[in-house]
């Protein structure tokens, strides 16, 4: 293991998931460094959300570890637990707002817990992370249904971020978007884990993205992950990798990438 | 633990001094914004705020630093921030470019002034209209389809109607069974506690036959089968509203009211007078039985005074407002399913609106027949 515990924000190790009989992951490590951008990917149905979903809790695996910041997430106290869920913010597909809430109501959710700030510095927390997020002002008092899908994505993001959490997990943030969101949304990544010091779990199928912003690619293939940088994944042989990358998307993606490189 | 975060200043004659200092984290920001509140704003003067003793910095942090050096600003002073540590300053800046913006203040509920609460039974009024009108104009749609179907009547989706007979008919019968019984038995109960103190217990027959056949049966079927069938018209047709089914069918050249809406409607015409004759059947057993318990009226005596009770015209009025009640029922169910936009949340609102609208229609129906029978002499 190259990796001290302490650059490791979070550490999985041997994870197995299995869904009945059908194994899904089988013997999985994985170390994520503070303040890259990971991304996972995969095919379809090789357990790329169950992966982020097991390390945020939200579903048991079969057997292994995981540790989150130095806490075990399998066998922590509610309290511990609790105080962990503070230093992550999740930001789900389709950005899982509340519906019956406003948008600035949304944020404010995980700054009303035993915080005690009062209504005023919230909405005014609420205002800068809208902001933070480019969305215009007067999305503040929309709700929900009334956005469109990048700008729930968003939003989504923005409630994330609301007690400047020190992972951020995303799942699938440009699905669904158009090019011109989708790159928006890519640089705004970058921006915000540039300037709030962020460790991004990025869960995604976008080529583009795992290009412009990860550090280090995560591939699940074969129920195992191969854990690597874009040029050491470009090298890899095994069929999967080698189709994915090298596919026609994969080669412009790479494309485009190498262009921009001199002049960004 | 470091620091908390804290807020000092030092006047030295020609610059005033405020030293930040601390953890400026969103978890010691009720603090500071109090501190940070009460500070009194100098007008007009030289201000360093120095940030040297600042350990850590989050966006909430950043954002207080810069109110505070807004408010500064706007008082006519020139400030400066000094000595950020060099890793802080790309979040300084982000929040600065982008994150200061004044809070939308949340607007005033209008309902909660009179005249808005005035206004708002007017919206409410109006909206209602509408919707009732909205429903009539899909009732003649559903009409002009059925005579369409008239003219070419192999478009008539069997399969389908048989399906929904089974499904809203056959399916429901256990539940409007128990439920009829056990509304017998309670009549019958009930009406010869009253009728036993004037000596005419043997009474109770006729209220259980006149009172199930004309009204209890019907109306319990229908109020029944408009939660258990009326609600899964519209989740089924709204789901597929969702999923866009209902598009995908018109590309087709398929017409929802057609292949949905009709056979959904023969299907519940057809049935509910069926279900409305064995509602009647069982209330009247589960009246027999207890009278028979209570009253000691053994079941041939109970035969005996219900046909001296009834004629064959009390079953009729009742059953004939079943047809009614579920052509109601199937287009208010399959109306509002129609009406369900693309989002999962309007299935459960339009759900409970068409349970709720179908039972409120059922029952002004019935009076309505209450009315015309009256005037019948029926």
């Amino acid at each position: 293991m190259s990796e001290t515990r302490e650059d490791c924000v979070i550490r999985v190790r041997n994870l197995v998931n299995a869904f009945g009989t059908q194994v899904i992951h089988d013997g999985v490590d994985l170390d994520v460094r503070r303040g890259e951008v990971i991304g996972i990917v995969g095919g379809s149905g090789t357990g790329k959300s169950v992966m982020l979903r097991t390390v945020v809790g939200l579903n048991r695996p079969v057997s292994g570890s995981i540790e989150v910041l130095g806490h075990d997430v399998l066998r922590m106290t509610d309290e511990e637990r609790h105080d962990l869920e503070t230093h992550w913010g999740v930001l789900f597909q389709d950005g899982a707002l509340f519906s019956s809430l406003t948008v600035a109501q949304n944020i404010e959710v995980p700054l009303k817990e035993d915080l005690g700030l009062p209504e005023r510095l919230m909405a005014e927390i609420a205002a800068c992370k809208i902001g933070m997020v480019g969305l215009p002002g007067d999305a503040a008092d929309k709700f929900p249904a009334q956005l469109s899908g990048g700008m729930r994505k968003r939003a989504g993001l923005a409630r994330a971020l609301a007690l400047d959490p020190d992972i951020l997990f995303l799942d699938e943030p440009t699905a669904g978007l158009d090019p011109i969101a989708a790159a928006a949304f890519d640089q705004l990544i970058k921006d915000l884990r540039q300037s709030l010091g962020l460790t991004v779990f990025l869960v995604t199928h976008d080529l583009d993205s795992l290009f412009a912003i990860c550090d280090r690619v995560a591939v699940l293939v074969d129920k195992k992950i191969r854990v690597g940088t874009l040029e050491e994944h470009l090298q890899d042989d095994h069929p999967w990798i080698h189709s994915y990358f090298h596919g026609p998307r994969g080669r412009a993606a790479v494309a485009a990438e190498t262009a921009a490189r001199p002049a960004g | 633990m470091a620091a908390p975060a804290t807020i000092l200043a030092s006047d030295d004659g020609g610059a005033l001094v405020l030293r930040a200092e601390g953890e400026w984290l969103v978890s010691s920001a009720a603090e500071l914004d109090r501190r940070l509140n009460q500070m009194e704003l100098p007008q007009g003067r030289q201000v360093t705020v120095d940030l040297s003793g600042v350990d850590r910095l989050d966006s909430t942090g950043a954002l207080l630093l810069l109110r505070t050096e807004h408010a500064l600003a706007e008082r006519g002073n020139h400030v400066a921030l000094e000595n950020l540590r060099p890793r802080f300053a790309p979040l300084l800046d982000q929040v600065r470019s982008r994150g200061l913006a004044e809070p939308v203040p949340h607007p005033f509920p209008a309902h909660h002034t009179l005249v808005g609460f005035v206004a708002r039974i007017g919206q409410v009024t109006l909206v209602l209209l509408s919707r009732l009108y909205d429903i009539l104009g899909f009732t003649g749609l559903v009409t002009a389809t059925i005579l369409k179907l008239i003219r070419h009547p192999r478009r008539l989706r069997l399969t389908a109607t048989l399906v929904q007979m089974e499904l809203v008919g056959v399916n429901a019968l256990p539940i409007v069974g128990l439920l009829s019984f056990l509304i017998g038995v309670v009549m019958a109960y009930q009406g010869a506690d009253q009728l036993r103190r004037f000596g005419a217990e043997i009474y109770t027959v006729n209220l259980l036959g006149v009172s199930i056949l004309r009204e209890l049966g019907v109306l319990l079927s229908a109020i029944i089968i408009a939660g258990r069938s009326g609600s899964a018209f519209t989740a089924q047709i709204g789901t597929m509203q969702v999923n866009e089914e209902i598009d995908a069918m018109r590309t087709l050249g398929l017409d929802p009211i057609e292949v949905l809406v009709l056979p959904r409607l023969f299907g519940l015409a057809l049935t509910l007078p069926l279900i409305v004759f064995y509602a009647d059947f069982m209330g009247l057993l589960g009246g027999a039985l207890m009278s028979w318990v209570v009253l000691e009226i053994s079941p041939p005596s109970f035969l005996e005074q219900l046909r001296g009770a009834i004629t064959e015209g009390t079953l009729w009025v009742g059953v004939v407002k079943a047809p009614f009640f579920a052509a109601i029922i199937a287009q208010i169910g399959c109306y509002e399913g129609l009406n369900v936009t693309r989002s999962a949340e309007s299935v459960g609102k339009l759900t409970t609106q068409s349970v709720v609208e179908s039972i409120f229609f059922v029952i002004v129906t019935d009076a309505a027949f209450s009315i015309v029978f009256s005037v019948l002499k029926v």
